[in-house]
């Protein structure tokens, strides 16, 4: 991965009527990288691909591929390609014609056309498919024969609606490792679109996390999961609690807050921090809040009452409850040390780090 | 009720069946009787009104105006089908079902009410009347029945494979040849087929429409009046029938085929 910018979306709004599908985003996608366009249903995602690829015109802001703007370039004469969420696969031409599909017009020599196509068949693990019908394919198949067709073309840019989200559980973890592997080796800047937290954690060097149009965060996945800046980022990435806090003071980019059940602490400041005297909100993850046994001590504990237990497996989820804090707080822990068997009821401790609580703005 | 309808369901497919073909059966039945005079018991079995046929000049013509005819409607009708069904199963557009229901409607007019009006339209506009006129006669005709087999190729057709083509730099009218027209090529197809048929097998429009060129339904109507001709036109009648029996079949099983293929887009799990 380099450092030269490779996608630069300067201001790009996208109206229909007075509803903005994609407000005023603002992305710079560097060469090379894998980056991840995350939110839920609606936020805007495939509308920001879209215009990428071609399909659809920003109503204002422009788009620089490359270098080179965007605006009046139609889908055929940009440098990306698009593995579609349906995989659109020409259902009247076999496996090795749909992959040469877009080669026909570089009027490649037979045997130059031919290498390209296996290569690319072997890139995807389809080797000696090229003959089978497209009809005649699994769904992960066919997921393959669109990532093929895509990589083919040699594009600089890959674009992906959500590729895997039609597969079932196990093949999507698969598939999600096989892609990053994929890009890995190809080195091509790879630009994911899906609604799955994990997928995006699992695979991106950089998310981008939206919601209702707009661009909510942009970082790379410990940060994004560990320093949401907002609380519908932390949200949305999976469990978080949330605790009132009141700002006590503000030097520089730190800010000091007094909450009732963690007392005092010193943390980074949220970017979208507005004054002090004022009130924000401070998270931490539930895995982050340890069980403590016994005689065990830890610098930091919060004490309170077990008032829920649920069993998932390899962890289990506790609800706790703690005197002074307006709601209960969930803690996971793995099961390796009896972690299923506390009774509901109990008297617990929890350990904690300061750095894991986050300051977020609302 | 169930009960009632389903005992007698059997029978009522029965006599409807005989209804509606057992005149048609007559037709090849007589075709083949010595006798000039179609009636039973048959006086004997014979090939000559099949063999005299093609030394008839004046049907040889009327063979020839109608595949002309044929040729150009079905070719048109299907063009301007292609552009429609595009359109409606495409875009939605203010006034699209009303449109849509203008195109169908010759389907369910009186042909004759609709061959009068093209008659004294054609007239005013100065057009003489010729096999030209019967064209556009059989294209107002056929256009429902292309509409009908066109739409529901383009129906089954996702949108995103233009997409895909276009995405892998194929240009609009490369995309068009390369994807679209493939792809429903089998209701194109088909299309041409009905069209043709139904062209072939016209006779009220050609009446009005036609001027002294006959298709071959007007030769038909015209040797009706010689008793003697009667077996000539019985055999050129079967020939008809079984002809346009065949054309619609095939069309009809090219156009399943292609239904099956774009439906089947889910494809086997291996
Ligand atoms: N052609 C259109 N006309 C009007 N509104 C549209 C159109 N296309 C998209 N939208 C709206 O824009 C918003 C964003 O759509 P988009 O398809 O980008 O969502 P998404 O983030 O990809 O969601 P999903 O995860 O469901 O695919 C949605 O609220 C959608 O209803
Ligand atoms: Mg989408």
């Amino acid at each position: 991965m380099s450092d030269r910018p490779m996608i630069e979306i300067r201001n790009v709004t996208r109206s229909y009527g007075s509803f903005k599908a994609l407000d005023d985003a603002k992305l710079s996608i560097r060469e090379g990288e894998f980056f991840s366009l995350l939110g839920p249903s609606g936020c805007g995602k495939t509308t920001l691909l879209r215009m990428i690829a071609g399909f659809d015109n920003p109503t204002s802001g422009s788009i620089f591929i490359d270098g080179q703007p965007m605006a009046g370039i139609a889908a055929n004469r940009r440098p990306t390609n698009m593995v579609f969420q349906s995989y659109a696969i020409f259902p009247h031409l076999n496996v090795g014609e749909n992959v040469s599909y877009g080669l026909k017009r570089l009027k490649l020599d037979a045997g130059e056309e031919k290498r390209r196509v296996e290569e690319a068949l072997e890139q995807v693990s389809l080797t000696g498919l090229g003959k089978r019908g497209a009809t005649e394919l699994s769904g992960g198949q066919r997921q393959r024969v669109a990532l093929a067709r895509a990589l083919v073309m040699r594009p600089k840019v890959l674009l992906l609606d959500e590729p895997l989200s039609a597969l079932d559980k196990k093949l999507r973890e698969q598939m999600q490792v096989e892609l990053r592997r994929l890009q890995q080796a190809v080195g091509i800047t790879f630009i994911l679109v899906t609604h799955d937290q994990y997928e995006a954690l699992a695979m991106s060097d950089r998310i981008a996390v939206m919601f209702g149009g707009r661009i909510a965060q942009v970082d790379k996945p410990q940060e994004i999961y560990q320093r949401p800046a907002t609380r519908q980022v932390a949200d949305f990435l999976g469990g978080m609690n949330f605790v009132k806090a009141d700002v006590v003071a503000v030097n520089g980019e730190t800010i000091t807050l007094e909450t009732l059940g963690f007392g005092r602490i010193t943390t980074a400041k949220p970017a979208g921090f507005s004054g002090n005297g004022a009130s924000t909100t401070l998270g931490i993850r539930p895995e982050r809040l340890r069980v403590m046994w016994d005689d065990e001590k830890a610098k930091h504990e919060i004490a309170g009452k077990v008032i829920e237990r649920h069993y998932f497996g390899e962890i289990t989820q506790l609800v706790v409850n703690v005197d002074g804090l307006e709601k209960p707080l969930s803690v996971t822990e793995t099961n390796d040390f009896g972690a299923d068997d506390i009774p509901v009821g109990a008297p617990i401790r929890l350990g904690y780090d300061p750095d894991a609580l986050v300051a977020m703005a609302d | 009720m169930n009960r009632i309808m389903s005992r007698w369901l059997p029978a009522y497919a029965f006599l409807y069946i005989v209804f509606l073909y057992l005149p048609v059966i007559f037709l090849p039945i007589f075709s083949v009787n010595t006798s000039a005079v179609p009636q039973f018991p048959l006086s004997g079995l014979t090939t000559k009104w099949y063999e005299e046929l093609p030394n008839t000049p004046a049907l040889l013509d009327a063979a020839w105006n109608s595949l002309i005819v044929g040729v150009a409607a079905a070719v048109l009708s299907t063009i301007l089908g292609i552009c429609a069904a595009r359109a409606i199963t495409r875009y939605r557009f203010r006034g699209r079902t009303a449109i849509n229901g203008l195109i169908m409607a010759p389907l369910v007019l009186p042909e004759i009410i609709v061959a009068i009006s093209l008659l004294i339209v054609l007239l005013q506009l100065g057009f003489s009347l010729s096999l030209f006129t019967v064209v556009l006669g059989h294209i107002l005709i056929c256009i429902p029945y292309s509409m009908t087999v066109l739409t529901s190729g383009f129906e089954g057709f996702d949108r995103s494979l233009e997409e895909a083509s276009a995405d892998l730099g194929e240009s609009a009218f490369g995309t068009f040849r390369r994807v679209t027209l493939s792809m429903v090529a089998p209701a194109i197809i088909s299309s041409l087929l009905v069209s043709f048929t139904i062209s072939l097998d016209e006779f009220i429009l050609a009446f009005f429409l036609a001027g002294t060129d006959a298709t071959l339904p007007l030769y038909i109507w015209g040797q009706l009046r010689f008793a003697a001709k009667l077996p000539g036109v019985l055999a050129l009648g079967t020939l008809l029938l079984v002809g346009s029996f065949l054309l619609v079949t095939i069309a009809e099983v090219i156009r399943r085929r292609a239904a099956r293929r774009t439906q089947n887009e889910g494809g086997a799990i291996v």
